[in-house]
């Protein structure tokens, strides 16, 4: 049997993602000798032609060059799988969504004509169809793990799709909004880091981007009863996963007549 | 001489660093008329979209600049924020975020050592090449990457983007004994440390080097990390609040990253080797002695053996770290109160790739009303750019792909961050 090949691509993003795989300190020589590490310019020199069976890919898309590349990618590669927050749901950067981007270029760039960019930071499910999505910011090593070992064998990924409730549960955590009032996402939050946030006293921030079907009016209700006003509400579904859907929904519940983030 | 005296040379897609970029070079009547870094990392707007964010907001969503060095942001905006409002936080707090940053320089130089720099000392194209003839290097290396990210685990909460930092400290207070299981892995780690300079030292270093400024922070009496007064090696030194008057960024067309030269000066340098120069005489007696024997002498001003300086620097971390860890007492609170004022705050910290600053402006509601970052890639493009121009005029009768090769090794010798510096690389030599 042919050993399958490997890619890892990047868009708009921080690295955090790909660093994963670097991550599996004791896995990642298995990995390398089970699948060709054939596309990782992070990590090797050595660029092998497409097509590729496995393509992990960081980042959103923010240029119309990389609107054209993600199209190249998706034609080499067998199985698509998008890796994090910014390649889910545009990331942080997509912020600029909710905001006037040619005045953003003026408030960084001195020369905003040297700038070339998109209004809008989308996910790459936006541009072609992906196979798999594996959410976070960043990612977990062991989900990541369990994406690669699935795709290998040819089964479906078991990532849980309920909230890091369940997850807080799981690990023995005390509630941090019941015990003490602390603004937490964690109901409407796509489970996956192990209910990190809780464990260290603290609410969730909601980095692994929505459950499915989170209850919006009750999440609002409760953050709200925690004393956080609207702006508040709203900025806590404006950050890594702003473009999500279910958290742009969130937002507009929490200041309906909105049209602007600040 | 068979070459010709025109061409351009490009380098796509530098592999090995982190990010992305591309080197163009132009060659005119044999001799190096340009060379420019491009880094096309597309723009995030971080700088924009902090206004309006609360200022408890920065350590959370600055650390997604960079997935490799987090904790240099969060490091930098808790001491900005901070200073804006006018507090302190105690000396045990200011050590714990100290043993954090411990954590991220060995986590970030080990993977700069081991899997993105020694491929090219060694002939390989990547160390999953180097391992399937040593493996045992390789392992090293992902052990002592791993004892680092056992560090920000347990400090942050995350190996990358951590959890556990607030402005005014941190949300938890790691237990003793959990100190202790830490302190177990970092003395295996020292050994392994030691083991890595060894071996760097035996590497073969191209005799070239540069007389460039250097700028580091400084804190007398300790190798500065997360905090100390900008200081260069040309006599220069200023407070973090004065960043802005000495370094003056410049946007150049065909990169998203701003250039600095300090005002008044010109080009500079920080990094790895600039601490190394203005701080040597504060390592640790172990990790002097290290570097002792490595052969790094008094300065270094030879780009490639930055390696050195970077496994030196590890094994200062690893000696730090359990120095902190031996006479850590969970700090109760383990947080300071931040209560916002109106007011400007800057921060600047070592990051792994050298000084990061951070200021922010506040208003009397806590909403940030402006953000200014300036990270350390930026910093170095102009002298990394100045370097590759003395290095290719040198290298002219290569070949376009031994040529192309040689520069991607001369630029990963600056380890540039390439997402964090957007604000690089396909290489090109336009030989005409």
């Amino acid at each position: 049997m042919d050993v399958p090949t490997l890619a890892v691509w990047k868009f708009a993003s921080c690295d955090g993602c790909q660093l994963t795989l670097l991550d599996c300190e004791d896995e990642l020589l298995a990995i390398a000798g089970r699948v060709k590490i054939a596309r990782f310019t992070e990590a090797s020199s050595e660029v092998q032609p497409g097509p590729y069976d496995v393509s992990l890919v960081e980042g959103s898309i923010t240029t119309a060059d990389d609107a054209e590349r993600i199209r190249q990618v998706r034609e080499m590669s067998r199985t698509l799988v998008t890796i994090g927050a910014c390649a889910t749901a545009g990331g942080v950067q997509a912020l600029r969504n909710f905001a006037d981007v040619g005045e953003f270029t003026s408030v960084v760039y001195a020369r905003p004509d040297y700038i070339s960019t998109l209004a809008t930071s989308t996910p790459i499910a936006a541009h072609v169809d992906v196979d798999f999505e594996l959410h976070g910011c960043p990612i977990d090593r062991r989900q990541l793990l369990e994406v690669i070992t699935a795709l290998l064998v040819g089964r479906k990924p078991n990532i849980p799709a309920h909230s890091v409730c369940f997850e807080c549960k799981q690990r023995g955590n005390v509630c941090v909004v019941v015990a003490h009032g602390t603004p937490c996402l964690g109901p409407v939050t796509h489970a996956g880091c192990g209910a990190l946030c809780p464990a260290h006293h603290r609410g969730c921030y909601g980095c692994f981007g929505p459950m499915e079907t989170p209850n919006a009016g009750a999440q609002v209700g409760l953050l709200r009863a925690t004393g956080m006003d609207e702006a508040d509400v709203v900025r806590a579904f404006r950050t890594f996963n702003s473009g999500a859907p279910a958290f742009i929904e969130l937002s507009q519940v929490a200041r309906p007549h909105e049209r602007r983030s600040e | 001489m068979t070459h010709r005296n025109d061409r351009t040379l490009a380098v796509r897609a530098i592999a090995r660093v982190e990010g992305e970029g591309a080197m163009h070079v132009r060659v005119r009547g044999g001799a190096v008329e340009d060379v420019r870094l491009e880094i096309y990392e597309p723009p995030r707007f971080f700088e924009a979209f902090l206004r309006g964010r609360r200022h408890t907001e920065p350590p959370d969503i600055t650390a997604r600049i960079c997935g490799i060095c987090p904790v240099a942001y969060q490091m930098s905006a808790c001491l900005a924020i901070e200073a804006a409002c006018g507090i302190e936080v105690t000396e045990p707090i200011a050590d714990l975020r100290r043993l954090l940053y411990c954590g991220e320089w060995i986590e970030s130089h080990a993977l700069h050592i081991h899997l993105l720099h020694a491929p090219d000392f060694l002939g390989y194209t990547s160390a999953l090449a180097l391992a399937e003839d040593r493996r045992d290097l390789v392992e090293r290396g992902l052990a002592l990457k791993k004892a680092g990210n056992a560090i920000m685990e347990l400090v942050g909460g995350r190996a990358i983007h951590p959890v556990n930092v607030r402005v005014g400290g941190f949300y938890r207070a790691p237990a003793r004994p959990e100190m202790a299981a830490l302190a177990e892995k970092l003395r295996v780690a020292l050994d392994q440390a030691l083991d890595t300079v060894r071996w760097a030292s035996g590497f073969e270093f191209p005799d070239f080097h540069h007389d460039h400024e250097m700028l580091a922070l400084v804190t007398p009496g300790q190798y500065a990390i997360d905090r100390g007064t900008p200081t260069s090696t040309g006599g220069l030194a200023f407070a973090p609040a004065e960043f802005e008057e000495h370094v003056i960024e410049e946007h150049v067309p065909h990169s998203t990253a701003l250039h600095a030269r300090l005002a008044g000066r010109g080009r500079y340098l920080t990094g790895p080797a600039a601490r190394y120069n203005l701080s040597r005489q504060w390592l640790s007696p172990v990790a002097r002695q290290a570097a002792d024997e490595a052969g790094l002498g008094a300065e270094c001003r030879n780009p490639y053996r930055s390696i050195l300086v970077r496994a030196v620097e590890v094994v200062y971390a690893v000696d730090e770290a359990l120095r902190l860890i031996g006479q850590y007492e969970p700090p109760a609170p383990c947080y300071v109160d931040v209560p916002p004022q109106a007011g400007v705050g800057h921060g600047a910290t070592e990051a792994p790739r050298g000084v990061l600053f951070h200021r922010y402006a506040i208003d009397a509601d806590g909403l940030i009303t402006s953000a200014r970052i300036v990270p350390p890639t930026s910093q170095n493009q102009a002298s990394i750019e100045d370097d590759l121009r003395r290095f290719v005029a040198g290298r002219l009768d290569l070949d376009d792909q031994q040529l192309t090769w040689q520069c991607e090794q001369a630029i990963r010798n600056y380890d540039p961050c390439i997402s964090c510096a957007t604000h690089f690389l396909d290489l090109t030599v336009d030989r005409a």
